[in-house]
């Protein structure tokens, strides 16, 4: 697979980035860089705009003010549709038709993307929902579709990896998955954000931490976010 | 990590997945045929008990009563629940490369075909109710195949304009209906001159002129919807 981050530029760049969502500033003057290979903690409390960050590194919200560059593509202009496909974002709220299977999600995901459904199978497979990879997503649990979205990103191989919460619902076993998503994806010199608010697993996984307080994203040594 | 060649898909290679899985989700909730459809029935029902045994009377109303209850009901089928995309589905399709007029033309397919089975199963019960006139009855089928169209492109403009307020299904019938006049001016005068053996090609046309505004205005208002959703 080529260097999903050519040129040896950052994955992202944020410089004086605000952000308002109906009115109400959430992002005020971030400055973030995302180095290409790392892998990125995001901490912070409720509220303060770490779900907003994911979304603007994921080009789904414009920054009202400042200017941002996320795999080469300049926030806000007509790129950020060309480099969308090399983002993946497992948010918060899973992202399933709860009244498809597992299968059909990951099929539908694959076709619109120009994959093989038979490489969503075999991510199904690897993240061990082969045997319940027919059943419809509202009768799985939170912790089988969000392994269900593991696999999405395993056959996606993005460049960008934007992870909400990943852990929620997982059992141990099926936590480090996150990992070894996160992980492959820098590996292959992609780069992965993540947000969560278990410090000690975040300090884990990650290369570096931040905060996000008062809009501001803030440096945090790994034993303080431990 | 499986490392795929993606190569992707055509505009209408997408349009036509996301158009199947609608239908599939229709499937699985059977909004349409299993509600929507049985209570425009009942709807048509409701004008032969209001009015009484006036056969002569029911015949003249039938055509023009059958399209009245395809244009309101069929903007419920284009604002069906199971259609709606949640915030976190819609980040997924943008994130996968599908364009905002792509993704409404493949809600407006699914919203036709869903409209054309609506329209079929409607249409015996109104000829059965109503007993009309059917002279000239094969200019029913383009003219069915365009209000499918036209009312699927404006309920899809309707449903995404609507997305996420608690007034969806409100909101939705007072955007569509106006605009939607021209549809049923056309629909019920196809039928009223094909019964005096012209060609109803005039009213085809306004039809066709219809669709062409409407299909303009999502492809113009396509990215905006996405935006603001």
């Amino acid at each position: 697979m080529a260097d999903p981050v050519a040129g040896g530029h950052p994955a992202a760049r944020l410089t004086g980035v605000d952000v308002e969502i109906e009115r109400v500033p959430v992002l005020r003057g971030l400055d973030l860089t995302v180095a290409a290979g790392e892998r990125l903690g995001v901490l912070g409390a409720n509220g303060t705009g770490k779900t907003t960050l994911l979304r603007v590194l994921a080009t789904l919200v414009a920054p009202s003010a400042g200017h941002g560059e996320v795999l080469g593509a300049r926030l806000g202009t007509p790129a950020c549709a060309a480099i969308a496909p090399r983002i993946a974002l497992i948010a918060h709220e899973p992202a399933l038709y709860p009244k498809l299977s597992l299968r059909e999600n990951l099929h539908f995901v694959a076709r619109l993307t120009g994959i093989s459904p038979t490489a969503a199978d075999d991510a199904l497979d690897r993240v061990g929902l082969a045997r319940a990879a027919d059943r419809r997503a509202e009768v799985c649990s939170q912790g089988m579709r969000r392994r269900a979205e593991l696999a999405r990103v395993l056959f996606s191989t993005p460049s960008l990896l934007l992870l909400d919460e990943a852990h929620a619902g997982l059992d141990a076993a099926s936590a480090g998955l996150v990992e070894a998503a996160a992980e492959q994806v820098c590996r292959r010199g992609g780069a992965s954000v993540a947000v969560a608010h278990d410090h000690q697993r975040l300090a884990a996984m990650s290369d570096r931490v931040v905060e996000i307080t008062a809009g501001r994203a803030v440096a945090m040594p790994r034993e303080m976010a431990v | 990590m499986t490392a795929q060649a993606a190569t992707t898909p055509s505009p209408w290679r997408q349009c036509v997945e996301l158009a199947r899985k609608d239908l599939r989700l229709e499937l699985r909730t059977g909004e349409v045929l299993l509600v929507t459809a049985p209570f425009g029935a009942v709807a048509l029902l409701f004008v032969p008990l209001a009015i009484g045994p006036d056969t002569p009377l029911l015949r003249q109303l039938g055509p023009g009563m059958f399209w009245v209850v395809v244009l309101l009901f069929g903007v419920l089928v284009t604002l069906r629940q199971s259609a709606a995309d949640g915030p976190a589905q819609l980040a997924v399709l943008r994130l996968c490369g599908v364009h905002p007029g792509v993704r409404l033309a493949g809600r407006a397919l699914a919203n036709a075909m869903l409209l054309l089975t609506f329209q079929a199963v409607l249409a015996p019960v109104a000829i059965a109710l109503y007993n009309p006139d059917l002279t000239g009855g094969l200019w029913l089928i383009p003219a069915m195949v365009l209000v499918a169209a036209g009312l699927a492109a404006l309920g899809t403009v309707a449903g995404a304009l609507a997305e996420g307020l608690a007034g969806r299904t409100i909101l939705g019938p007072l955007l569509v209906v106006p605009v939607a006049l021209p549809l049923l001016l056309g629909a019920t005068q196809v039928l009223a001159t094909a019964r005096h053996e012209q060609a109803p090609w005039p009213w085809l046309l306004l039809m066709l002129a219809a669709i062409g505004v409407i299909a303009l205005t999502v492809a113009l208002v396509a990215r905006f919807l996405e935006e603001s959703a």
